[in-house]
């Protein structure tokens, strides 16, 4: 299993490059969500998974894209893959 | 209707001896050369291994573009388009609309091949597709692939709302760009457009021309050497990359801003030689480089004794002793008469559809600064041109100089041509 807090880091390192230049990575907590709260633009989120996919080296089906709302959701996506 | 003066008020660029305004102004007094042997050229078998791009390891991205694209974005030939855009824009003392959209500035910002850039080899190869894994495209494919895609990236910093618009007329593209911005300025439509082109580099987009023999393949041991337009042994064009952006605006948006004037577009035409009578797919019709000529100083309400410095197409190709001729034609002057006549390609190659924009850049810096820079690799005159106009009218090192009128034209593959008139700014 891996440690929540390193897969978060990695999460958050993922996430930054798509943040609008107002919002901060020291931003990012779990509770937010990405396209409400981060002001991801929706259409990068395919890009943030594919970055996921390469990092964690899983496969994230268009299904579970779906559930990933928020930063925790997508930890949990991305433990629930890796310990699988 | 009354017609609005237009005048330029900002200049980005980057070109493959230069990226930024004064560094290029520099490079282009020191007749300073961005033509590199490239080893993936000769691994993949090209005869010709050599070409010129922008070096985007001497800047820093971040510096100048928003995190997403500085990180994300591996087109070359949009990263060019944003590092010139950007530059143009805030030269002319403008700034980003954060929030608001601004509906009195536009864009014509063309582009020649984003699809076939060498970005394709890397993140976004067309590979995945064949493979059955197209997901891996991600979200950017589109975007940075479609020919609209260096304006839309472009627009997404700067936030303007009056036309946004990309052409895409092969080595016209730049120039052009500039006369369509000129034009609907002077028409009233928008109080400034941002204009220009951009073409990436690479094997993708030079492998065609290699095939087709257009490109210089005896300069493999001598890079700097290959790009040498009206030698007598000119054996075809060095590809390379670049793109340049100038910003225009109405004289009257200019003044009540108190903005810098760096010269002012007094007119130009665009034709085509319809590939009839001597034009072709890839020739010239001369009859139409001449008409092309003509009527952009006709336009321009000016007489060709004006012209001080001619900025010619002049590919280092075969073709170039034939551009003479026309010049000579159109502009009914000859031997010594004829005007100065140089172009940057000696130091950068030929960047395609970033060639007419980054080469207005250099027309433009010319005319602010009164110098005329030289033509590299040209000791030895082709003697179809020494027997139309004097050999010093081919400048061989940078000369400071009065230069009040420019003339600056492209030609095209596709049979087209496109000329513009630009002079040093009076009240």
């Amino acid at each position: 299993m891996m440690n929540r807090e390193t897969v978060k880091t990695d999460l958050i390192n993922i996430i930054k490059p798509y943040l609008p230049e107002d919002i901060m990575a020291n931003d990012v907590s779990e509770d937010k969500h990405l396209i409400n709260d981060l002001m991801i633009n929706s259409a990068h989120i395919v890009d943030i998974v594919l970055d996921i996919e390469d990092k964690f080296d899983i496969m994230i089906d268009d299904d579970v894209i779906g559930e990933m709302n928020t930063v925790q959701d997508s930890i949990n996506v991305v433990l629930q893959k890796t310990a699988a | 209707m009354e017609k609005h003066r237009v005048v330029i008020t900002g200049l980005g660029v980057a070109a493959a001896n230069a990226i930024g305004v004064d560094n290029y102004e520099k490079a282009l007094r020191e007749g300073k050369s961005g033509i590199k042997y490239l080893e993936e050229l000769e691994k993949i078998n090209l005869k010709c291994q050599i070409g010129g791009a922008p070096d985007l390891n001497s800047v820093n991205l971040g510096d100048h573009l928003p995190r997403m694209l500085a990180e994300k974005i591996t087109n070359k030939g949009i990263l060019y388009a944003l590092l010139s855009g950007v530059e143009a824009w805030k030269d002319a003392g403008l700034e980003p609309n954060t929030v608001r959209t601004d509906f009195d500035s536009g864009m014509i910002f063309g582009a020649g091949d984003l699809s076939f850039d060498s970005f394709i080899n890397r993140d976004f190869p067309a590979y995945p597709i064949d493979k059955g894994d197209s997901r891996k495209l991600g979200s950017r494919t589109i975007s940075e692939c479609m020919n609209s895609g260096a304006a839309a990236y472009l627009n997404s910093i700067l936030g303007l709302g009056n036309r946004i618009q990309s052409n895409s007329s092969a080595c016209i593209t730049g120039s052009e760009a500039v006369l369509m911005g000129y034009e609907y300025l002077s028409s009233g439509k928008a109080d400034r457009m941002i204009c220009g082109s951009t073409e990436g580099d690479g094997r993708y987009i030079w492998a065609g021309f290699d095939a087709m023999r257009v490109l210089c393949s005896n300069s493999n041991d001598n890079p700097e050497f290959g790009s040498r337009p009206m030698s007598d042994s000119s054996s075809g064009f060095v590809p390379s990359g670049g793109s340049g952006a100038l910003v225009l605006e109405t004289l009257e948006c200019a003044k009540a801003r108190g903005a810098k004037i760096y010269g002012e577009i007094l007119g130009g035409h665009v034709n085509s030689g319809g590939q009839r009578n001597g034009g072709t797919m890839t020739a010239a019709n001369p009859d139409a480089v001449i008409d092309c000529i003509t009527r952009a100083i006709k336009n321009a309400g000016i007489s060709p004794e004006e012209i001080d410095l001619i900025n010619g197409h002049l590919t280092s190709t075969k073709g170039d002793p034939a551009e003479i001729r026309n010049w000579v034609k159109a502009l009914g002057r000859s031997g010594e008469d004829f005007p100065l006549i140089n172009t940057p390609k000696s130091m950068i190659g030929h960047s395609v559809a970033g060639a007419g924009s980054v080469e207005l850049v250099a027309s433009v810096l010319q005319l602010h600064k009164d110098f005329v820079h030289a033509n590299l690799n040209v000791e030895n005159i082709h003697p179809e041109i020494l027997s139309e106009i004097f050999g010093g009218c081919i400048p061989t090192s940078c000369q400071s100089r009065e230069v009040n009128t420019v003339i600056k034209a492209n030609f095209a593959f596709g049979d087209l041509n496109c000329a513009l008139v630009l002079r040093k700014y009076k009240e």
